[in-house]
């Protein structure tokens, strides 16, 4: 009788066990721990003049072509800066799914500019988790813009070199940060007290307002500045629109340069007194 | 105490049965197709769970929605970000009955899942026609159907109308082997 009733709660034991396990909880239990690479950081490869973490990927061309305006506090005279215009267009190429190259034109000084950008680490989560992305960004400006008689110069003190560290974390599914230790060399300076030098920690962040719309913001403090000119920090705010492989980024900037060199160590605009170029980034993904 | 052993071994047994019954693979084969005037879009899954239980004649699966590959790196990345939203709703799962079990043999034959599909948050009832077949010990199903992007609330904005289709083709393909816990 005692072995009766061992019997029949063994069962019950194993029956209640077996109709307590959901199948979907065992697939649950049997769903290996994968290595989750965190994507889109940012909408696309500049926050909003400066590079993000996010690179072409591999055999991808992207065409960037790129617009800054005149200061908003010219008055209705040039249209708020809406008569001048600078322009940028570049073409980025992912030779791999980590090395992204890009070349480009932009009008001012007639600036030809080169760039590497490579992916060193990814954030992940899941096995081998990694609390943040980091990129090496490195470029060569070269100036060939006529120089004023008297003013003349050789090709290579027309070059001027970026390297920069993109560390970027994506928070959650809509707030990322970046941070960007950047260098920016020039061979040749207007004066001599002029820095061939510059340190900047650069500070962006983007916000997604709805899945196809962010907000981000970008800030380029400098350690120490050009000393010829009136050097402000840069200061740019930018809306990301994305629809399909185009990504429109509308800008407000304190700066109306776009190559790396000229907006994070060139800037003169004050933000807060006016000084804001309406600009737009135009990229096109093949 | 020779009632005790016995007690013992139907109580293993039934643990054996049971084990027994269930069928599992970890490397299921998902793929979808878009088709439309502008572009075609496919994406494949190599990494889906699925398990048979053939005593309660029901089977699950799981779909993490990143293992999903597609040709286009950026289409993967639209895929996740603004269609599926894979980092709020991170895997599709379909829970059923299989309703004419005991019809499966080693010839392959039609049966029909009635069950849960559940994409993108939003749950739908579903009958999925399968051919199955069981063979050296596995359990092989595969089959296609379609879903409505629209049943699932899966927004499509109207710049990319023509490039996504309004229904899409999944298939799959289940390996399903013995599966002992």
């Amino acid at each position: 009788m005692k072995n009766l009733l061992t019997l029949a709660l063994l069962v019950l034991i194993n029956s209640h066990f077996y109709a307590q396990d959901d199948l979907l909880d065992v697939l649950d239990a049997e769903t290996p721990e994968t290595e989750n690479i965190v994507t889109a950081t940012f909408k696309g490869t500049r926050i909003v003049n400066g590079h993000s973490v996010e690179n072409r990927k591999n055999k991808e061309l992207e065409f960037i072509i790129a617009h800054r305006f005149g200061a908003i506090n010219t008055g209705i005279e040039d249209l708020f800066g809406l008569d001048i215009s600078n322009i940028r267009f570049s073409f980025e190429y992912g030779l791999s799914d980590n090395l992204t190259a890009g070349l480009s034109r932009a009008s001012v000084e007639k600036t030809y500019e080169g760039f590497l950008k490579y992916s060193l680490l990814k954030q992940k989560t899941g096995a081998n988790a990694f609390p943040f992305a980091v990129s090496l960004f490195g470029s060569v400006a070269a100036k060939s813009e006529k120089a004023i008689p008297g003013f003349e110069r050789t090709f290579v003190e027309s070059l001027f070199y970026t390297a920069q560290v993109l560390i970027a974390r994506k928070i959650n599914s809509s707030v990322s940060f970046q941070l960007t230790p950047t260098f920016v060399n020039r061979n040749l300076t207007a004066t001599f007290e002029d820095p061939h030098s510059i340190f900047a920690l650069g500070i962006g962040t983007r916000v997604k307002v709805s899945k196809r719309v962010s907000l981000n913001a970008e800030y380029f403090p400098q350690f120490n500045k050009l000393k010829s000119i009136d050097a402000t920090n840069s200061l740019a705010f930018g809306i990301d629109i994305e629809t399909g492989g185009h990504v429109f980024q509308i800008i407000l900037a304190n700066s109306r340069r776009m190559v790396e060199k000229a907006f994070i160590t060139e800037t003169t605009g004050d933000f807060f007194a006016g000084d804001i170029h309406l600009g737009f980034n135009l990229s096109r993904t093949f | 105490m020779k009632n005790l052993y016995i007690v013992c071994f139907c109580f293993l047994a039934v643990c054996l049965t049971n084990a027994q019954e269930r069928y599992l693979t970890k490397s299921g084969e998902i793929t979808f197709f878009s088709e439309s005037p502008l572009e075609n879009i496919a994406a494949k899954n190599s990494q889906v769970l699925s398990i048979v239980d053939a005593g309660k004649k029901q089977m699950a699966i799981s779909i993490l929605m990143k293992s999903f590959m597609f040709e286009k790196a950026l289409m993967q990345e639209h895929f996740n970000e603004n269609y599926v939203e894979s980092d709020k709703y991170p895997k599709a799962t379909f829970r059923g009955a299989i309703l004419n079990f005991d019809t499966i043999t080693d010839k392959e034959t039609k049966v029909e899942v009635k069950g849960k599909l559940t994409i993108h948050g939003i749950t739908k009832e579903m009958v999925i026609k399968a051919l199955a077949v069981k063979k050296d010990n596995a359990i092989v199903m595969q089959g296609d159907f379609f879903i409505t992007l629209s049943d699932f609330n899966v927004d499509i904005p109207s710049v990319v109308e023509k490039n996504i289709a309004k229904e899409i083709k999944v298939s799959f393909n289940f390996n399903h082997q013995p599966f002992k816990k």
